[in-house]
């Protein structure tokens, strides 16, 4: 690793002030499992960074709040652990905790953080899809204050999103789902563990009486960042929840998405997958939204 | 870059160590503070082999990590454990009794991530199943492949096994 200062603020404005300081020398450190790797590999998306300012200290960053005026609230330094463990996220987002749960392994999800994974904007971010499917929000601070961003438009490309080099996410903001929601997160990969999607999809459904009244599906590695599948979406609501019209849904989400052909699969492949588990998400979400 | 000052307990006793920004915890415990049984394996966080358990000044229960992706300064005011910290009293902590009574060990290189792996699976999960075992070590990698003898020392050491 190339040398560089390192700085541990311990408070939020301390953080922000130091990165206005510092500007494009500087970059937020938290669990290390991407930026260190890279750093090492010297494969940083930018200049190797002459300061490291750790966020591992800044209180405002950590916890997870719920309130059923507000909703969810996931501090950026909350860890994959922390999530996947989270009482209320399984009680009423089970997507995001099956996000959670699929990043690396137990060490992995002890120090990576939900911040760090949308930041280092990885198009197969596991945590991405549910937080889509749930209309998530993140909350970025910087020196002009707090803005509030869709999720959505959060990510710009691979590796790129709409953060300004002197801010910070703060946290995430998820509403508060409706009643009767089922929602579910799976991916695609060769191995079980300790890989990375080659599809990921999320879903969200409620359904009233024998309609779907509102659906979200959210894919990720299948377009430069993670996306909604709105046609899909669209070709979801108003009708019954039958296979037939999850058949018609999946065809819709595998057409309307956009990936590539790389090393882990080729752009057909992903979109054949695409289809297959968005139907078997969809079912999923059902037979939860049913039961619970 | 000047080295700076940072305090940790390894092992149960207070250091203050002088570390360079860059090193990691693994290069700091191992180079400086001569606890050479964590090894580095890909330093990249694939393999397990560096995995120490660290806690917090906040934390309740020390959480398993791969140290060669923190950096040492990070672990400012925590405590961390290594293989080295498990014996007490000259006897060898319950997992790496059972990982030499089932022959768990081969080359040896992968065995103190594995270890320390299992003692914090056995921590959070003390009757795990064989399922949960191998979720519970997805993160350690065995390149002699030794893992049925792996797998028999976790479930020995375990409330199950006893």
């Amino acid at each position: 690793m190339r040398a560089f200062e390192y700085h541990a603020p311990t408070s939020l404005n301390e953080a922000l002030s130091l990165l206005q300081e510092l500007g494009e020398a500087a970059r937020p450190l938290a669990g290390g499992t991407d930026l260190v790797v890279q750093m090492k590999e010297n494969a940083t998306k930018f200049a190797a960074p002459s300061h490291i300012v750790n966020l591992l200290r800044v209180p405002e960053l950590g916890g997870i709040e719920f309130s059923e005026s507000v909703g969810l609230r996931i501090g950026a330094g909350a860890t994959m652990a922390e999530v996947a463990e989270s009482l209320i996220i399984r009680e009423r987002y089970q997507a995001i905790v099956e996000g959670a749960a699929l990043v690396g392994s137990i060490q992995t999800m002890n120090m990576a953080t939900v911040g760090g994974n949308l930041c280092n904007a990885a198009p197969s971010a596991d945590i991405a899809p549910p937080l889509l499917a749930f209309e998530a929000e993140a909350v970025i601070v910087g020196p002009a204050g707090r803005r509030s961003l869709p999720l959505e438009e959060f990510f710009l490309g691979p590796g790129k999103t709409a953060l300004a080099v002197d801010e910070l996410v703060a946290e995430v903001r998820v509403p508060v789902p409706s009643a009767g929601i089922g929602s579910a997160y799976d991916r695609h990969t060769p191995r079980k563990q300790m890989d990375i999607a080659v599809v990921g999809v999320a879903a969200t459904l409620s359904i009233a009486g024998n309609r779907v009244e509102r659906a979200r599906v959210a894919l990720g590695a299948v377009a430069p960042t993670p996306v909604r599948a709105r046609r899909a979406e669209g070709a979801l609501e108003g009708q019954p929840p039958s296979d037939d019209v999850f058949a018609r849904a999946a065809e819709i989400a595998a057409m309307e998405c956009s990936p590539i052909a790389d090393v882990r699969a080729s752009a057909e492949f992903r979109r054949y997958i695409v289809r297959v588990m968005t139907m078997r998400m969809l079912r999923e979400v059902r037979d939860r939204a049913r039961s619970g | 870059m000047p080295k700076q000052l940072i305090n940790l307990t390894v092992n149960g006793s207070p250091n203050e160590v002088a570390v360079e920004p860059r090193w990691t915890l693994l290069e700091m415990v191992r180079e400086e503070l001569r606890f050479s049984g964590s090894k580095e394996g890909c330093g990249t966080g694939d393999c397990g082999a560096c995995s120490m358990i660290l806690r917090g000044p906040q934390d309740g229960r020390g959480r398993l990590i791969t140290s060669c992706l923190m950096l040492a300064a990070q672990a400012e005011g925590c405590e961390v454990t290594t293989i080295e910290g498990l014996a007490t009293n000259g006897r060898l902590h319950p997992v790496q009794q059972a990982f030499i009574d089932t022959g768990g060990v081969q080359c040896g290189f992968c065995t103190p991530g594995m270890i320390m792996a299992s003692k914090a699976l056995l921590d959070r999960n003390p009757s795990p199943t064989l399922e949960e075992v191998r979720e519970g070590l997805a993160g350690n990698l065995c390149r002699c492949t030794g893992y049925a003898k792996i797998y028999e020392a976790v479930m020995r050491a375990s409330k199950a096994g006893k």
